[in-house]
């Protein structure tokens, strides 16, 4: 499945879009195709609350496949203003629809310099060549 | 077990396969300076006979417990253990299995953990059970480890003052290093005051981590306990007496969300006090934060029952330093004897067994406070451990006579609680016969009424 373009990526498989209203940063939060091909058969993943802070590049949740429990690391710093609660309990839909139905986390950013770390998509596709 | 020993010949041979040409040579990267070129300083070596000997006059020193009558408790008791737990246990299959690295090539193993944790369920009615741990103590760790982990609290636990003294100083030491504040709730009367409970209370708390029976023996208000922690937020971590679930509420009936236990009582005999077995079992939503293995039941590609160990991503061989835990040893020929004692017990021994102890407890309280000396420290409910107070506060040299007389009589609390200096801990199994009792009594009287400084010979 090709990273769609609009979307920000983090060297650890996360995605972020970012939309700004009235100055102020959402980012919506997910983990990308490859990351889910690669981890195989999920089996259970654990997202924090509504409220929660996440700091970039600080492990937010996890996801547990038949083989390994892995974390997920935030691709920006913010609060938590939603959570797809209804992931966890249909984790098909990962798989199925990581860039849309598969959004796990909305959060408001408040420190913008995490974003310039993160990549476009034709640089994580690079990185994901080289993965391989 | 097959010594094997390797002749000249055969150390020649593998020194050239290896292309050195002495054991010596082995050796030449250590500096000459670490060496210590000469003998160790060791007596001569011993014969069979002299070391046969020897042992015997050493092992000679010990003063087991089967040799006394006893009265010891604090975590280790003296219950009656079943051959037929020693004649399973002991066959070679279980008894020197190492655990097998490709767990699945051992089913009988497998099969032993997964009914083990099926009785633990039974008998402590929550959901899960792991395949054992350390011992009592670090069960208890690992209990409030993962209601720290479950409520993301990592900053502060409460604690009965009444839990067993050595199981808070592990909990202390566990916790030192994370920074999380252990708050010790006092029970001057013996047991928790609720209210006191309630008020240590607050939204950073973790757990609440209780004894039932406590290590003075007496009963905690569990249910209404796990009121108050959850409320909180927190969980409620119960230590619980394994054989007294024969007749009290099992701590999954009284919402407890985490139940340790120490196992020795369930078939193993008194050991230089452990470590025996940790007993962990948990509610099922917790199951993903329990350290230690579980094995499940499964059928194989024939569709024969079969057992494999579950959830195991989330153990130290696969995910190192972020484990549920890092200490979780399993204690597999213990927590056979465990299942091998539930399921020859079932469910009327077992209530049998607690009534028994139960039962002479009270008697041995009534018959030893009766005179004018000894008292009981506290008035609440007991199970079949209580505290003694000697009204003249010779508690050392009261014990060591009774113990010149036969009997452990008990163990002297001030070196954990200097309010209870003047106390002794004395714990009654179903092995104590009336006689034993009746002849503890006296003892202590007869000590009691000697003079305070004997008599110059």
């Amino acid at each position: 499945m090709a990273s769609p373009s609009g979307l920000l990526y983090a060297s650890t498989h996360e995605w972020a879009q970012v939309v700004e209203t009235d100055g102020k940063k959402v980012a919506t939060i997910g983990i990308t195709a490859f990351a889910i091909e690669q981890l195989t058969d999920l089996v259970f993943m654990e997202l924090p609350k509504v409220g929660a802070k996440v700091t970039a590049g600080k492990e937010f949740g996890e996801v547990e496949s038949v083989k390994a429990v892995s974390p997920l690391y935030s691709p920006v710093t913010g609060e938590v203003l939603a959570v797809n609660t209804a992931l966890p309990g249909k984790l098909e839909t990962l798989g199925n629809d990581p860039y849309g139905e598969g959004w796990m986390l909305k959060v408001a950013i408040t420190d913008d310099a995490p974003l310039s770390q993160l990549m476009s998509a034709d640089k994580y596709e690079a990185q994901c060549a080289a993965e391989g | 077990m097959p010594y094997f020993y390797n002749t000249s010949a055969e150390r020649e041979a593998m020194l050239k396969a290896i292309g050195a040409s002495s054991i010596e040579d082995l050796f030449t990267s250590i500096p000459a300076e670490l060496r210590l070129n000469r003998p160790l300083n060791l007596p001569p070596a011993l014969g069979e006979l002299e070391l046969t000997q020897h042992l015997s006059a050493l092992a000679a020193k010990n003063a087991p417990a089967g040799d006394k009558v006893c009265f010891l408790g604090g975590g280790s008791y003296d219950h009656f253990v079943p051959a037929v737990i020693d004649a399973l246990a002991g066959r070679g299959e279980f008894y020197t299995s190492y655990t097998p690295y490709q767990a699945e090539v051992a089913q009988g193993n497998l099969q032993v953990m997964f009914e083990y944790q099926t009785l633990i369920c039974q008998l402590t009615g929550m959901d899960v059970s792991n395949a054992s741990l350390y011992d009592g103590g670090t069960a208890a760790v690992e209990g409030v480890l993962l209601a720290m982990s479950v409520t993301s609290r990592p900053k502060r636990v409460v604690v009965l003052d009444s839990v067993h003294p050595e199981y808070r100083q592990i909990l202390e030491t566990y916790l030192n290093c994370l920074g999380t504040e252990v708050i010790t709730v006092p029970t001057p009367t013996g047991v928790a005051d609720l209210n006191d409970v309630a008020v240590a209370m607050n939204d950073e708390t973790a757990c609440l981590l209780v004894q039932h029976p406590n290590f003075f023996g007496g009963l905690e208000e569990v249910a209404a306990l796990a009121d108050i922690v959850h409320k909180a937020g927190g969980l409620l971590v119960q230590i619980f007496d394994p054989i007294s679930l024969g007749i009290l509420q099992r701590p999954g009936d009284m919402h407890a969300d985490v139940a340790v236990a120490e196992g020795q009582s369930l078939g193993t005999p008194l050991l230089y006090g452990g470590p025996y077995l940790g007993i962990m079992a948990c509610k099922e939503q917790f199951v993903r934060r329990m350290p230690g293995r579980i094995a499940g039941q499964t059928v194989d590609r024939r569709g024969r029952r079969c057992w494999a160990l579950t959830l195991q991503t989330r153990e130290q061989h696969i995910r190192r330093d972020k484990a549920t835990s890092n200490i979780c040893t399993n204690q597999g020929l213990f927590a056979l004897r465990a299942a091998i004692y539930l399921a020859q017990m079932g469910p009327h021994g077992m209530q049998e067994v607690a009534e028994l102890c139960l039962k002479k407890a009270h008697y041995a309280k009534e018959q030893l406070t009766k005179g004018e000396r000894f008292t009981s420290a506290f008035s609440g409910p007991t199970f079949k451990e209580f505290v003694v107070r000697d009204r003249q506060g010779r508690v050392s040299e009261l014990l060591a006579e009774a113990c010149d007389e036969g009997f452990l009589a008990g163990i002297p609390l001030g070196k954990w609680y200097p309010q209870l200096d003047d106390c002794f801990l004395v714990a009654v199994t179903e092995k104590r016969t009336k006689q034993e009792i009746d002849a503890l009594a006296t003892v202590l009287e007869a000590v009691a009424s000697s003079p305070s400084v004997p008599a110059a010979v």
